[in-house]
């Protein structure tokens, strides 16, 4: 414990990392500021055309699929009993709850009157959207990761009282957690049903919402890896023996299981490409594309997985959770912007601005600074002294 | 917020309907044919002569800016345009690449019998009325821009620079004039009588009737009719549709059944998911004490093992 507030006081202020999320963060005040004041045209490429470039494609549909390790370990943890892996559940919740806070932080940026968002639970609910069931799950979610959240922060603040209530709901929130997580993670896809005329044949299935959902498990199997890969590099100070010793068992158990995932996800692909009769667009430019995304970030991840199971290889585990979480990142990315509006003539394309991907960028650097603040100062990494041996 | 038993109803269902509970009920028992009452426009390409006369009058009925250049200058349509926040609806100009032959058609909100927008919009800010328009209520609008994702003609515009009160815009079929009794501004405006406004059904029999008449002059198919489910607005044309901007392959399935499926799923999620998760909690757990259980009585023999054979021996053996 001493060890790990030393570590604190004597963390540099000026290191280039330090430097380099302070310009982000100035630069992102500043165009946060000619968002809201000029609005959304002033800062970003979208057009009547193209209503919805990356702050949906990255921020919205990545950033969910990516937060979805919280939802997959407290399930693998506290329902299917695997006991082994607790050391990743609070991590995992960590990166779920921050994950959603982003979202709904670049929504804020995003939408056009961003002060009337609890409009459709408050004012006018519109219950045939798609949209309306996204924003429902979506609220009520990130109420379950703050209370799933909150026994660490409680501890680090020693409210033992209220956080023995919290704790009591675990199971609760557990379950919770899952019917909601499945009820949004496919509804982002189901969003896209709407729009058939749209999106790449290639790309539209009837089955949207199921390739959302089983993808985000992979997303967050391989997420909750690639977290504690770069935790475990910047943050080795932090860890309790338990959290080293489950480093590397948790991404064999996580890695295992993200294969078996990947798996049945590239058969539910293929089943869907041969359902509707699309494989004649495999032999267009698009196809070539679609295959890239499914040989080289589902395919070849699954398999990475696999091998690195089999010879009990950490390394080429941690790699395919990464080329995963890019996988992930493309096939959203494919579905909103880069396969829809695929009939549009070339020149009336959408690419992001540079300052929209600023605008990003300075959402991600709060991310990774809350972070960081939370991790070097709350019980995420360690098991709180004063509550070592209970549950 | 109240709830009362038809939203409790509408949550629990998912609601296949756009409009209200009763439409739900409607479209549970089958296929939604529109308003019978309700009014359409008929356009009727091969009368249309480019003139922008609809244009303008769009522009005054709606209290639109002026734009930069006049409505008389012709100049404007040698650009393919779209639908802005400043104008609901425009004319283009199509070249057919081997004839030559010039074909004008007019683009605006198509008005569909069932909007794709109203099902898309998650405050219930697009009302499809019972005389054919559909109605945007800027006032509840948040600004997702879900329904410009969801409209199969690109038709909706949103303000991108208006940073206080941008809205979506699009036509309103000048709903106050039909109210009042009036023609719609740019129906009113055709010198050629290229637009004709009517109940949809008359309208319907119109058009085949002029495909019957001059089979040579039209392709035989009414662009709206079926489209997305049946459109309130309707074309007949000489050039084939793809040719003046117009998808053919649609198809006829109207917007909210592409989404119901989906939605109809949600409460068999919450009803099943708590039993099932539970169900798989109480095994394992199950499993865990029965693991714990042997693995006590497994020690507790070989404790017992360990004393009788200090006392016996090996008279075990």
């Amino acid at each position: 414990m001493t060890d790990r507030i030393a570590a604190l006081k004597s963390r540099p202020l000026l290191t280039p990392f330090n430097i380099f999320a302070a310009i982000i963060l100035v630069i992102g005040a500043f165009l946060t500021f000619k968002r809201f004041t000029q609005g959304i045209g002033a800062v970003s490429n979208l057009t009547d055309t193209h209503p919805w470039g990356i702050w949906i494609g990255f921020d919205l549909l990545t950033g969910v699929a990516l937060a979805a390790g919280g939802y997959v370990t407290s399930a693998a943890v506290h329902i299917f009993g695997k006991k082994e892996y607790h050391s990743a559940i609070r991590p995992a919740i960590l990166t779920g709850f921050l994950g959603y806070s982003l979202v709904v932080f670049a929504l804020l940026y995003d939408v056009g009157r961003p002060w009337k968002l609890p409009y459709p639970f408050l004012v006018s609910q519109g219950v045939t959207s798609v949209m309306f069931e996204v924003g429902a799950c979506v609220m009520l979610y990130l109420t379950v990761l703050f209370l799933e959240f909150s026994p660490a922060a409680l501890e680090w603040l020693g409210l033992s009282k209220i956080r023995k209530t919290v704790v009591r709901l675990t199971m609760l929130l557990t379950i919770l957690g899952v019917i909601l997580s499945t009820l949004h993670q496919s509804s982002l896809g189901a969003l896209f049903l709407l729009a058939p005329s749209k999106l790449h044949p290639l790309w539209y299935s009837p089955y949207l919402p199921i390739f959302f959902f089983v993808s985000s498990i992979a997303a967050g199997l391989s997420m909750v890896i690639f977290e504690s890969t770069m935790a475990h590099k910047k943050f080795e100070i932090y860890m309790d023996d338990r959290h080293k010793q489950e480093y590397n068992p948790v991404a064999f158990g996580f890695g295992r299981a993200a294969a078996l995932v990947l798996a049945a996800y590239f058969a539910c692909k293929v089943f869907g490409i041969a359902l509707d009769n699309n494989w004649r667009f495999l032999f267009t430019g698009w196809g070539a594309w679609f295959l890239f995304e499914l040989s080289g970030f589902v395919l070849l991840p699954c398999f990475m997985y696999s091998i690195g199971v089999r010879d009990r290889n950490p390394k080429v585990i941690r790699a395919a959770s990464v080329i995963t979480v890019l996988g992930i990142m493309l096939n959203r990315l494919n579905v909103s912007v880069i396969a829809f509006n695929y009939h549009v003539p070339a020149d009336e394309r959408y690419f992001p601005s540079i300052m929209e991907i600023g605008i990003t960028l300075f959402i991600i650097t709060i991310g990774i600074l809350v972070y960081r603040f939370i991790v070097t100062r709350m019980p995420v990494l360690y098991k709180h002294p004063d509550y070592e041996d209970v549950h | 917020m109240g709830i009362t038993r038809r939203s409790f109803l509408g949550w629990l269902t998912g609601a296949a309907g756009v409009a209200t509970g009763a439409k739900t009920v409607e479209a549970a028992h089958g296929h939604f044919n529109g308003y019978p009452d309700s009014y359409a426009i008929l356009h009727d390409t091969t009368l249309c002569i480019g003139c922008r006369s609809c244009e303008a009058a769009c522009n005054t009925v709606n209290n639109l800016p002026k734009p930069e250049k006049s409505f008389k200058d012709l100049t404007v349509l040698d650009e393919k345009r779209r639908t802005t926040p400043h104008a609901f609806t425009v004319v283009n100009k199509y070249t057919d690449p081997h004839t030559g032959k010039i074909t004008y058609r007019k683009d605006q909100c198509n008005h569909c019998q069932e909007p794709a927008c109203a099902s898309a919009c998650f405050v219930g800010a697009f009302k499809k009325t019972p005389e054919g328009s559909v109605q945007y209520d800027a006032s509840v609008c948040v600004g997702c821009r879900y329904c410009q994702i969801a409209c199969p003609f690109n038709i909706p515009t949103f303000d991108f620079d208006d940073a206080f009160t941008p809205k979506i815009t699009k036509c309103t079929m000048c709903q106050p004039r039909i109210e009042k009794g009036q023609l719609p501004g740019c129906v009113e405006a055709c010198p050629m009588e290229a637009l004709t406004f009517g109940k949809r059904s008359d309208l319907v029999e119109i058009a085949r009737e002029r495909i019957r008449k001059y089979p040579q002059r039209y392709i035989d198919h009414i662009y709206g009719m079926d489209e997305m489910g049946g459109t309130n607005w309707l074309y007949i044309t000489e050039t084939p549709f793809e040719q003046v901007g117009m998808r053919t392959d649609l198809g006829v399935t109207p917007a909210p059944e592409f989404t119901s499926g989906a939605l109809s799923i949600v409460p068999m999620i919450i009803g099943l998911w708590p039993v099932l998760l539970g169900g798989l909690y109480v095994i394992n757990k199950r499993r865990d004490e029965i693991d714990e259980h042997e693995k006590e009585e497994a020690v507790k023999t070989a404790i017992e093992n360990a004393n009788n054979g200090g006392k016996e021996g090996r008279h075990d053996r």
